[in-house]
């Protein structure tokens, strides 16, 4: 009896250990920072206009631009004339669902694969999911199209598809998919899609080192769960950690370091309240389950997410960017030891930023909603 | 048992006269919490200036037909006085069916101090072209 006790003792010690050293929520100091005016000087120049959501933009070596349009096409932007891409595949277009993500191979100039990412109704049922395909671009036609990922089941909700894409140092394809909607079946539940960071083969075949390859019944693409939309992914440059920021319900947008195997809490923590003001759950944090690097009270609505290597904008080179969909800027984040120091604002009512991207010639580009794609000039 | 069969039967006659309305206004509520709330707000207030408000709207009740075409092929064109407030925010088209549009309309009419006693049906919305 006495030794039961002992071991009783002995591992709640451990558990409460255990619980504060791993997950203790973050304190004020460091979440409420607040957001500032940008103090550098620079000048929105408009590339090319466009009355769509143009959900993401990549360029080709030459700085072209290859953009998605939502509603379901691809347009290639060079020298003042677009060219719409041929080949595309059907998309389904409901609530935040479309044409979404593209992501070059990082050896495209050799093997020109395209990967995408797009709601479809592919596996026949009714409604949609997220689908990750890839094929051949050439001459602006997309050929020897190939599936890699159709997300399950289909759902007519029209609610967080994800959809961002990145590729790491080793050429592994990582990809969002969001909750879809169904928060209290999904992000918890490995054995289905749905609130999960993906990691796959170039190829789309499953990498077997990944976390869940060996448990029988788990969607074996999983990377890391617990996540309700996370729609702003980069590569950290000098880490090669991919990194997320998450649409968070009312209050609790989130930044994350993408971790293999964990999970980062929806909707068993969070920092958000549901729309309504309802609460969701009263815990911030829980053994087991991650905290997030940084958390925004009010939401911002985070689109997109950008490293910015550059020494172009002075004073802004290791900066992050993160579109605020519904307060309509851009926000310029500062680390210091993986820790957000300042927040200020960009291009401050433009419009809805959907993506950003550094492109080539080290300029930073960014497509607002509506309005087409524009470029952040410094004023030195 | 007179009493008894009277309070069965005149909630039920008032169900039935109501029942397509309300079960659309009940769907519509759902829809609505899925494609609508982010940016027109629980309350149906909108966003000052930004995402013009529902409850208790003029725009809504004076250009019905306007509002429809606006959910079925995504947004209206250009500036809109709403409440004496001007706004000239694109709203995406959502890939509505036209029953579901129907239903979101009948319970953005019916909410947050709206009253509109006609209900929307399907085929109302089918007719309405680009």
């Amino acid at each position: 009896m006495k030794k039961i006790f002992f071991l009783t003792t002995f591992l709640l010690v451990m558990l409460v250990n255990f619980s504060c050293a791993q997950n203790t929520k973050l304190s004020k100091k460091q979440t409420e920072i607040l957001i500032t005016n940008e103090k550098s000087e620079y000048e929105m120049e408009l590339v090319f206009e466009d009355k769509n959501i143009i959900w993401a933009i990549e360029f080709f070596g030459d700085n072209s631009i290859l953009a998605t349009i939502k509603s379901g096409s691809l347009i290639h932007y060079k020298n003042g004339v677009k060219t719409k891409i041929k080949g595309l595949p059907e998309v389904y277009l409901r609530g935040q669902g479309g044409l979404m993500d593209i992501a070059f191979h990082p050896n495209f100039s050799d093997n020109k694969w395209l990967y995408f990412s797009y709601a479809s109704q592919s596996n026949g049922e009714k409604g949609g999911n997220t689908t990750i395909a890839r094929a051949k671009l050439i001459d602006n036609e997309l050929k020897n199209l190939e599936i890699l990922y159709n997300a399950e089941p289909n759902t007519r909700k029209g609610q967080h598809f994800g959809g961002r894409l990145e590729f790491d140092n080793e050429n592994y394809l990582y990809f969002s998919i969001g909750d879809r909607g169904n928060r209290e079946v999904n992000p918890q539940n490995i054995n289905l899609d749905g609130g999960k960071i993906y990691r796959i083969n170039d190829d789309g075949t499953i990498p077997k080192d990944n976390p869940f390859f060996n448990n029988l019944n788990a969607k074996k693409a999983i990377y890391s769960y617990g996540h309700r939309n996370p729609q702003g992914m980069f590569k950290h440059p000098e880490t090669g950690q991919i990194w997320t920021n998450e649409h968070g319900p009312r209050g609790g947008d989130e930044i994350n370091i993408i971790k293999k195997g964990k999970n980062y809490g929806w909707p068993k923590i969070t920092y958000g309240i549901n729309y309504s003001g309802t609460t969701i759950t009263k815990n911030k944090s829980l053994p087991g389950m991650e905290q997030p690097l940084y958390y925004w009270i009010p939401s911002i609505a985070p689109s997109s997410f950008e490293y910015i290597s550059s020494d172009i904008y002075p004073n802004w080179s290791g900066s992050l960017l993160a579109g605020a969909l519904v307060l309509k800027y851009i926000e310029r984040i500062e680390l210091k030891n993986d820790r957000v120091i300042s927040r200020t604002k960009i291009a401050e009512n433009l419009g809805r930023p959907r993506d950003i991207k550094q492109g080539p010639d080290g300029y930073i580009y960014v497509s607002i909603e509506g309005k087409g794609v524009f470029k952040i000039i410094p004023k030195i | 048992m007179r009493i008894i069969y009277i309070f069965l039967i005149f909630p039920l006659s008032i169900l039935s006269q109501n029942d397509s309305l309300s079960i659309s206004i009940k769907n519509g509520k759902s829809l609505y919490e899925d494609f609508c709330v982010r940016c027109h707000m629980p309350n149906g207030k909108g966003q000052l200036g930004i995402i013009p408000p529902l409850a208790k709207s003029d725009f809504l009740f004076e250009h019905m037909e306007e509002s429809i075409k606006a959910l079925k092929y995504g947004g209206i064109d250009g500036e809109i006085i709403v409440n004496g407030v001007k706004y000239n925010s694109r709203m995406e088209k959502m890939g509505l069916y036209d029953d579901e549009i129907a239903d979101i309309m009948n319970y953005t009419l019916n909410s947050w101090g709206n009253k509109y006693e006609k209900r929307i049906k399907e085929e109302d919305v089918k007719r309405i072209k680009k």
